[in-house]
């Protein structure tokens, strides 16, 4: 679940950290009026789930009415990333002296929060991480202890050194951001809550931007957050699709629609398409325990995407029973009129009542997962 | 021999009334695993499959005398369960739950720390050693009994390869799913190390995926203390960036986990990488 910078900002605020006088608008009515609220000059900001916003053209300050009428046109309706602009927030302007990167991340090595903190924020610090690293700080959170005073006082030295400013914040001032982000980050179970750029104004830190993700496992756990991130979702049809049907689908380039039981079979599955020629058309787990309808689900949702000249069904049986699969299949294909052919492999629990379902309707199912990705391959170029 | 599990190994299942949970009991049973009880709060007294069923862990230990436990409780109570079978000192704990929040893990993770008791997974598929014991949902009948160590992240994936080591005359010694959560309870390096003392295992096969970086860590692990010969799968290497591919830990994210990054690790250290699952045998054959 992601957050749009609006949203996250809200959260924020509610933990106490300082923001920017800022204003959502959907339509040109409320830009305006937020304008005169904060006063010119003012910036708008694209409200897209993706990075990348300012480079494309998606911030831009106002100094008068004409150049937000200018701006909001422009903005309002463009495309970022595929993400289309129907948000746009328009905040105060903040003299920037320095821009600071903090965020509070999964270290996946310790398996606990870890803070990344770097003096050189802003939109190049994923070049700093890889030309520098040493500008980066990290250090962990310690779940017993919680935040160690002789280390962030380090840090906070270090951070402060490589900024130049006229009035420095205090160090407990530096320990209640931390204290909210960490806060937040547990809160709502984020797996990240980034500030970038963070500032300092007067002697007070303050969040310039905001992001916030919170751990889709988690969901179950916050149903408001849910209904607060789920306009947010930047989606391929298909990938709504599968959504609402509770599939994992991803959408690729390629040509052969894919339909396999549990992640890494799939994600090896499109290695092995992509090996003998072919481009898979996508990634689609149906997850293990799986009752018939998932199969009619999958097939309607691959068989939406218009790109896909044939159809490989990958199952092999643990939890997932291959009778549940070949049924799924036999009734999919009672009810949708398949324009494309279909290669199905099926091994493992309860294969041969699958493969004698199959025969029915008068499918050979492989076993051999090489020789049903070949033959996929081949039916493509049949179709051409 | 084998590790972690065999057939003195005495499992309760917690989780015994679910449609999971009941049917994978049965197929256990089959296989020969030694089911002692089940566990299902407030179902105590009852039996399923001629199991019976406790009301806690604690209770199921003290009455059946077991050592480990398998869950199949869904997603919102498999911490709870996961801290009871700690809790109750048993020395394996096997989650096959998939879908734990991960903010959850880090505690678990945490907590487990000191104790006695190995947690497998969680979002893993368990483990098997053929022919004597197995342990969560893999399907028992494409296993041999053999010399092979296999430790994967993947569910389906390790049938797939077990299916062709089995097609090719190779038979496992112990075959281990880890899980593909990014904080799971025993990880690569932990299994690698003991199937290098591991006596019946004589090559080891080791399946990995992108996201994170216990591969690259298994590989320096391995040119360090694995003196058996080794043989690694990579999946996701036609992954895009930045998506979560099914598993909650296989995502590569700001160019970090990729697939490439992983086989040049393993190829760095002379662990042949396998193209593909089916050239896996050949390579465990090559001197």
């Amino acid at each position: 679940m992601k957050f749009l910078e609006y949203q996250a900002k809200d959260i924020f605020r509610q933990f106490g950290i300082h923001t920017p006088v800022e204003k959502l608008a959907t339509t040109w009515e409320e830009a305006v009026q937020n304008a005169l609220e904060i006063g010119y000059p003012c910036v708008l900001k694209a409200q897209v789930p993706v990075g990348g916003r300012g480079k494309a053209g998606g911030i831009k300050v106002a100094n008068n009415e004409t150049e937000l009428r200018e701006y909001y046109s422009k903005i309002h309706g463009m495309y970022i990333k595929d993400c289309l602009v129907t948000k746009i927030l328009i905040s105060q302007v903040i003299r920037i002296t320095n821009e600071i990167y903090l965020s509070v991340t999964l270290d996946r090595n310790t398996r606990k929060p870890m803070f990344i903190l770097s003096a050189s924020g802003g939109m190049d610090i994923e070049e700093i991480s890889r030309t520098h690293p040493e500008k980066i700080l990290r250090f962990d959170y310690d779940l017993l202890i919680g935040l160690k005073d002789y280390q962030l006082k380090n840090q906070y030295k270090k951070l402060l050194q490589s900024l130049s400013i006229e009035k420095a914040p205090s160090y407990d001032s530096f320990k209640t951001l931390l204290r909210q982000l960490i806060r937040i980050y547990f809160d709502l179970d984020a797996s990240l809550v980034e500030i970038n750029p963070l500032t300092i104004l007067d002697g007070s830190w303050m969040a310039l931007d905001a992001k916030i993700v919170v751990d889709d496992n988690a969901a179950f756990l916050h149903p408001d957050l849910i209904t607060i991130t789920e306009g947010n979702n930047v989606e391929t049809k298909q990938e709504t699709m599968a959504r609402e049907a509770n599939l994992t689908y991803i959408s690729l380039q390629g040509d052969i629609a894919c339909i396999v039981n549990g992640a890494g079979l799939a994600m090896a599955t499109m290695d092995v398409i992509k090996h003998y020629g072919g481009e898979p058309a996508n990634f689609l787990d149906i997850g293990g325990s799986s009752n018939p309808q998932k199969m009619v689900n999958a097939l309607r949702i691959i068989h939406s995407n218009e790109k896909t000249k044939a159809i490989l069904i990958n199952i092999f049986g643990g939890i997932t029973r291959c009778d549940d699969i070949a049924n799924g299949l036999k009734m999919a294909l009672d009810t949708i009129q398949l324009r494309i052919p279909i290669s199905v492999r099926l091994v493992g629990t309860n294969e041969k009542e699958a493969k004698n379902i199959l025969s029915t309707i008068g499918i050979t199912a492989f076993s051999d997962m090489d020789e049903a990705v070949r033959h996929a391959i081949q039916l493509t170029v049949g179709g051409k | 021999m084998s590790i972690i599990i065999d057939q003195n190994t005495r499992v309760i299942v917690q989780g015994i009334t679910g449609r999971d949970g009941a049917f994978h009991t049965q197929m256990m049973l089959q296989y020969g695993t030694k089911i002692v009880a089940g566990v299902t709060p407030g179902k105590g007294g009852s039996t399923i499959e001629g199991v019976p069923v406790f009301d806690s862990v604690e209770e199921a230990k003290k009455k059946t005398d077991a050592n480990a436990s398998v869950i199949y409780v869904p997603e919102k109570f498999a911490m709870d369960a996961i801290i009871e079978a700690v809790d109750s000192k048993l020395d394996l704990v096997v989650c096959i739950t998939e879908g734990i929040p991960i903010n959850q893990m880090i505690f678990v993770y945490q907590y487990l720390q000191g104790k006695k008791t190995r947690l497998i997974g969680p979002n893993c598929p368990g483990l098997i050693s053929p022919g004597k014991s197995k342990i969560g949902i893999m399907p028992g009948q494409i296993f041999k009994p053999g010399h092979v160590g296999v430790v994967s992240k993947s569910g389906t994936l390790t049938y797939e390869v077990v299916y062709q080591l089995t097609n090719n005359g190779f038979g496992e010694s112990t075959c281990i799913g880890i899980g593909g959560d990014p904080i799971i309870g025993t990880n690569f390096i932990d299994v690698l190390s003991l199937f290098e003392k591991d006596p019946d295992t004589e090559s080891i096969v080791l399946i990995g995926e992108i996201g994170g970086e216990a591969e690259e860590q298994a590989a320096d692990f391995i040119s360090q203390h694995v003196t058996k010969k080794v043989v690694t799968f990579i999946a996701g290497r036609t992954a895009p960036p930045e998506k979560r591919m099914g598993h909650a830990g296989a995502i590569i994210s700001n160019g970090k986990g990729t697939a490439e990054g992983k086989v040049a690790a393993f190829e760095a250290v002379g662990v042949p990488v396998a193209k593909l699952p089916s050239h896996i045998p050949g390579l465990l054959r090559c001197k």
